[in-house]
């Protein structure tokens, strides 16, 4: 009978364990989706841009996103809803110049992002998938350019013979 | 603030990483970006490249020149473009360094140490042309994904190694053989150690050839870092891809060599010729092999102003793949008529030819000067963009520069 009380015992320790560690994944689990959905944690930000934060004071950090004249500094990436995912997500692997110098449309985004995913280790975007997908879209999207165009990357100069 | 949000993109990758989601790697790669984005190395002075050469890329490193730095007959390093797929090796040690031979169709495996390979077999040199299959990739309507070129990603520099045959032989051979695959030291740009940047290759026929080398030296010296230091595979005429940067590792195959970017649609093109913008399927793209008829106009830089109805010198260089340049023609109208150019014999099979011609403008105003090679088999490059493609290669549309006459 002994050996059963403490059998009970142990189950009951067994159980409570089970159930911290449960509660505890359940939080991890719930932080890291609060996480996917909102990396940048701005929720918890009252302001976005500027504000009174202790870091407002270190220059470096205050020029590291800075822009420009519509152009993000740090990247070269243009101004527009959903600059800073794709400069969180877009730039860790390769530079910025490689999606800057491209032009596509939604669909062949989309199409690109699959491939990096199948193929480069890109990870699951998430909710932040469309936001980066219209941002490249749009900024950087197909202009028709026929089959030859006119001669435009030279400068005037005198040639002396 | 923005910091912050850094931070907090680290902390996901971290956490995520930590119970096991996809983001493989996720947690490596924000550690190294900003030690990236702080160094920001000056790669001109870092590769000693001109700083007239045009940067597309910087992870990985994409450089190109422009035609009138071309000018040299034998291109000097500092003027050779840069095409990395990869990561460069970093604390490479030539004295540790050796070259493995595996595959289904070798008969041992064999590994040498460079050494061995300088010491062991007859060294050779040759000027060789490499460009890149996505030069002139910019030009293509819709536009094709990648580094986008323009004219610059090519190069004919002397290279001095022993033949790949040589090596082939003291290897031993089976008589099976179809392809040969390089590997290298360069990694991935997710930084995941089992994935190879690039690893592509040639048939036997391609590997066999006198001018296909185990190099280790470019134009006299141990081949610059960003070009493949301390050894390159060197296969002229055909994509430089083809011509495999670090290399450690050479398999011989018994069928295609189906490393990174040998199948599916990399450094290939429709079999069939397709409309601009269609789709087409995997099993419908061809490996490219040798590259197609070019020439660029080296003198004059474009946009010259000429102050009288003089006459100009022009010169440049041409090529054509595995094939020679018989003809070299300009246009001063817009392709309506054609005069020769002199035309220089290559100084040994794979090298660019030299040109020059003298021009006469009729009359004051904007030309364009057309540049038009044809090659053996009377292939001659198009005035307009050759056949559109998916991947927006072997753009070898003449080259056009300006000129007015005031």
């Amino acid at each position: 009978m002994k050996g059963l009380e403490q059998y009970k015992e142990s189950a009951a320790q067994i159980r409570k364990l089970m159930t911290s560690v449960l509660i505890i994944f359940m939080l991890a689990v719930t932080v890291l989706v609060y996480l996917l959905i909102d990396p940048t944690l701005t929720a918890f930000s009252s302001e976005t841009t500027d504000g009174d934060y202790e870091t407002t004071s270190d220059i470096t950090d205050e020029d590291y996103d800075k822009i420009e004249d519509g152009i993000h500094l740090r990247t070269g990436f243009v101004e527009g809803d959903g600059l800073m995912l794709v400069v969180n997500n877009c730039t860790n692997c390769h530079s910025a110049k490689l999606v800057t110098q491209n032009r596509m449309s939604k669909e062949r985004w989309t199409a690109t992002i699959r491939w990096m995913q199948e193929t480069q280790n890109l990870w699951d975007l998430g909710g932040n998938e469309e936001p980066i997908i219209n941002y490249l879209a749009t900024h950087y999207a197909p202009t028709q350019k026929g089959r030859r165009q006119n001669l435009s990357n030279f400068e005037w100069y005198d040639l002396e013979e | 603030m923005q910091r912050r949000k850094f931070i907090s993109k680290t902390m996901l990758a971290s956490l995520a990483s930590a119970i096991g989601t996809d983001i493989v790697y996720g947690n490596m790669l924000p550690a190294q970006y900003p030690v990236l984005a702080l160094q920001d190395p000056d790669p001109f002075a870092l590769f000693s490249k001109d700083s007239q050469m045009v940067l597309l890329n910087d992870r990985p490193w994409n450089m190109e020149a422009q035609a009138h730095l071309l000018d040299d007959k034998v291109t000097p390093n500092k003027y050779m473009f840069i095409r990395n797929n990869g990561i460069i090796p970093e604390n490479i040690d030539v004295n540790s360094w050796t070259l493995k031979f595996d595959g289904e169709s070798v008969r041992q495996e064999k590994t040498y140490t460079l050494a061995e390979l300088k010491s062991k077999f007859p060294q050779h040199t040759y000027q060789l042309t490499l460009e890149c299959g996505g030069n002139g990739r910019s030009e293509f309507d819709p536009p094709a994904k990648g580094n986008q070129w323009t004219i610059g990603a090519v190069g004919c520099a002397r290279w001095t190694g022993i033949r790949l045959k040589d090596i082939l032989e003291d290897v031993g051979v089976k008589n099976d053989a179809v392809y040969i695959g390089y590997h290298a030291a360069d990694t991935h740009l997710s930084g995941d150690p089992t994935k190879e940047p690039i690893s592509r290759g040639v048939p036997m026929a391609k590997a066999l050839q006198d001018e296909t080398l185990i190099a280790f030296q470019m134009n006299g010296k141990d081949i610059p870092l960003a070009h493949g230091y301390p050894l390159r595979l060197i296969a002229g005429g055909w994509p430089a891809s083809a011509s495999g940067k670090w290399l450690n590792g050479i398999s011989v195959r018994n069928k295609v060599h189906d490393g990174t970017k040998m199948t599916g649609t990399a450094y290939r093109v429709p079999c069939e010729p397709v409309a601009p913008g269609e789709k087409v399927k995997d099993e419908d793209m061809c490996i490219i092999e040798s590259m197609p008829v070019k020439s660029l106009i080296t003198y004059p830089k474009s946009g010259a102003t000429l102050k009288s109805v003089a006459s100009l010198q022009i010169r440049g260089h041409a090529w054509a793949g595995e094939l020679e340049v018989s003809k070299m023609e300009y246009s001063i109208d817009f392709g309506s008529t054609w005069q020769a150019c002199s035309l220089e014999k290559p100084t040994n099979r794979l090298a660019w030819q030299h040109f020059n011609a003298t021009i006469n403008f009729p009359k004051k105003g904007y030309y364009e000067i057309w540049a038009r090679a044809t090659d053996s088999q009377k292939m001659a490059q198009p005035m307009l963009l050759p056949g559109w493609n998916p991947k927006g290669y072997l753009n070898n549309a003449c080259h056009r520069i300006a000129i007015k006459i005031t």
